[in-house]
């Protein structure tokens, strides 16, 4: 009965309880969509990194892959060092770098990727097929339109450009034999993969047997930090950044993105305690009388005060159970801006829902509006019947 | 009166149901007995009543003592501010004496917990207030019904009982009705029902007459009328005549003390 009786409470005054239902809703959207955004960078992160299943990744000692111009000598020996280790399934070197098509009196620019088509984890072929030659290139739909181009033409790619003389360096007529969407690249940067040696060749001394990064998948099983610990032993050159140490890498430098979600996500909590509370109160300070004869008739002060509870309760649950919903539209609207950032990789997203930490600051919002209905509980159990019920009656 | 016709009373809608009440209430109604032979089941001795407004202290009751034996009718009666509504809130032991003592069937409220006090009221005692005051989001059954869940009556027994309680205050057709779906008198005869749910020792009513209109005002008279000769105790405090000379003794208060207790 005590359900039933907070649920008519509640249900007396529609308009007062829609409109609290809608604050609170609110409130817990904006607190869902903080928790989302505290976790959903870096689980997008990982996510990124994981999903072509390399686990570590090496690169110029004292670099992070791709976070400057440094490359690495002796890349044959490397590759070959590497292909022998037996904690290794997979070796894909890679290196960067730009690549000029000539197109009127000018050129377009993109990044070019040398790679071993085989062993590749850079992008995913949309048509067409993988180069198999050295002359043959694969790009995305940005510098295909940029460039003029379709699968099957042939064209004149080069390391180098000097604008004021339009002039081409290391110079390479290839083959597009494949369209491709690249993983770690935004959609709107333009992008080619070429054959590692090619690349290699067209940047002739600045590229000759050099590499930018080496990704390597591991036996299942192994720890790929003490993998990684092993081979930067081996090979002092290069360090070794597995997946978990690039997340944890990510997650300090988005320390301002928690930070701010924290914040604001209190701040949810804390506006949600308030409504809760003041629609309680409100209500239990209309009912003083309603309280007062209940009291005098019988009804326990424990029960009084639960009936009170359950209907913050109550408040709470719709509420939370509204910004679920309002929180994963709102998330999803949002993302949608913050993802048409440029240069931000298409498989990265701001809000990510995971269930366990969705209901955990929900359940936390319930508990809070529980919480929040129990001054006012406390009030209406402890209520002095007899002058309450003077003062009803002179009132 | 009600428009409940007679043939409706069952004995257990008045006062306890136990066996010793229920014929002494039939004795009552009946043919008359002594006093000595009823039990009492309001006492007070001495009782003394202050509380502080603002910086004043009130004395609102000054040393009352009384007797009520079951069956009895005893109206309070007495001007604006004689203590009349403090005292019935001490005899429902809602409030506690600052002196002397409250006896409901031998258990002094000053010695209660809340919870023993809530309990005593639960089962002991009927309140009827002035303005009703039921529960605007329940229905008329299941304001009835209300203190017969609280003190955990099975749910059919409750259902049976709230159905007899509504007959006999003549609304059993009503029983689905909200209160703002009734008028003063029937929200009264269903405060009525409501008090007498668990079958109390004794019903206290505060102006039960006092919002309603004179014709509506006598349907209820009739109604605590029927209800004293079926057994059922009353404890009234009213300004109305009417009522007043309705009961079987009036105990008249004057700056919180009896200044007469007489039979009429």
């Amino acid at each position: 009965m005590i359900w039933s009786m907070a649920a008519r409470s509640l249900t007396r005054h529609r308009a007062r309880t829609m409109l609290a239902l809608a604050g609170i809703a609110i409130s817990s959207a904006m607190l869902l969509d903080m928790v989302m955004m505290s976790s959903g960078m870096r689980e997008s992160f990982r996510e990124l990194l994981e999903s072509r299943g390399f686990a570590l990744r090496l690169s110029p000692r004292g670099t992070l892959p791709f976070d400057g111009e440094a490359t690495l000598g002796g890349a044959a020996a490397l590759i070959a060092a590497l292909e022998r280790d037996t904690d290794l399934t997979s070796v894909a070197p890679v290196l960067g770098g730009s690549v000029h098509a000539p197109k009127g009196e000018g050129a377009v620019t993109a990044f070019g990727i040398g790679l071993s088509p085989e062993a590749q984890g850079d992008y995913v072929l949309v048509r067409g097929r993988n180069a198999s030659a050295p002359d043959e290139v694969v790009m995305n739909r940005a510098y295909l339109t940029a460039s003029g181009r379709r699968v099957g033409d042939t064209l004149t790619l080069a390391a180098a450009y000097d604008p004021q003389l339009r002039t081409f360096a290391g110079v390479q007529r290839v083959t597009i034999v494949g369209e491709a969407r690249f993983t770690y690249l935004a959609s709107d940067q333009s992008a080619v993969a070429l054959p590692l040696a090619t690349l290699q060749a067209m940047r002739g001394s600045d590229g000759r047997d050099r590499l930018s990064l080496v990704m390597l998948k591991i036996r299942p099983g192994l720890d790929p930090d003490s993998v990684g610990a092993r081979i930067a032993r081996e090979q002092p050159r290069v360090s070794a950044l597995s997946t978990r140490s690039a997340v944890k890498q990510a997650e300090e430098r988005l320390g301002y993105f928690r930070q701010l979600a924290l914040v604001l996500g209190s701040i949810s909590l804390v506006v949600g305690f308030l409504l809760v509370s003041t629609i309680v109160t409100v209500s239990v300070n209309e009912r003083l009388g309603e309280i007062a004869v209940l009291r005098a008739i019988g009804v326990g002060a424990p029960r009084i005060a639960a009936q009170v509870m359950v209907e913050g309760l109550a408040l709470a649950l719709s509420g939370a159970t509204l910004g679920l919903g309002l929180g994963l539209v709102t998330a999803r609207w949002l993302n949608s801006i913050l993802t048409g950032f440029p240069s931000l990789p298409d498989h990265i997203s701001f809000f990510v829902f995971e269930p366990g930490d969705a209901l955990s600051a929900l359940g936390l919002l319930v508990i809070t509006g529980f919480v929040a209905g129990a001054l006012p509980a406390w009030r209406a159990a402890r209520l002095p019947i007899a002058r309450t019920l003077r003062t009803e009656a002179i009132a | 009166m009600s428009d409940a016709p007679r043939s409706e009373r069952a004995p257990t809608v008045s006062g306890t149901a136990s066996s010793d009440r229920a014929r002494a209430a039939g004795d009552r109604a009946g043919r008359d007995i002594g006093d000595a032979q009823r039990p009492v089941v309001l006492a007070t001795r001495d009782v003394k009543r202050e509380y502080t407004l603002g910086a004043e202290t009130v004395r609102a009751v000054r040393g009352i003592t009384l007797e009520v034996r079951e069956g009895d009718w005893v109206s309070l009666v007495g001007p604006s501010g004689c203590g009349k509504s403090t005292m019935l809130n001490l005899l429902g032991a809602i409030d506690r004496p600052s002196a002397g003592s409250v006896e409901i069937r031998g258990r002094d409220t000053a010695t209660l917990s809340d919870k023993e006090a809530t309990l005593l009221r639960l089962r002991e005692v009927g309140f009827v207030f002035q303005r009703f005051y039921l529960m605007p989001q329940l229905s008329a059954f299941e304001n009835v019904e209300l203190p017969m869940a609280e003190a955990k009556v099975p749910a059919a027994e409750r259902k049976a009982r709230v159905m007899e309680l509504l007959s006999y205050v003549g609304l059993a057709s009503r029983a689905q009705h909200r209160p703002s779906e009734l008028s003063g008198g029937e929200q009264q005869r269903v405060a009525i029902a409501r008090a007498l749910a668990n079958r109390p020792a004794f019903l206290l009513a505060d102006e039960p007459t006092g919002e309603l209109d004179a014709a509506t005002g006598a349907d209820v008279i009739a109604l605590l009328a029927r209800l004293n000769a079926d057994g059922t105790t009353l404890v009234i405090v009213t300004h109305d005549e009417t009522l007043a000379r309705a009961g079987r003794r009036v105990v008249s208060l004057r700056d919180g003390q009896v200044v007469k207790d007489e039979a009429t």
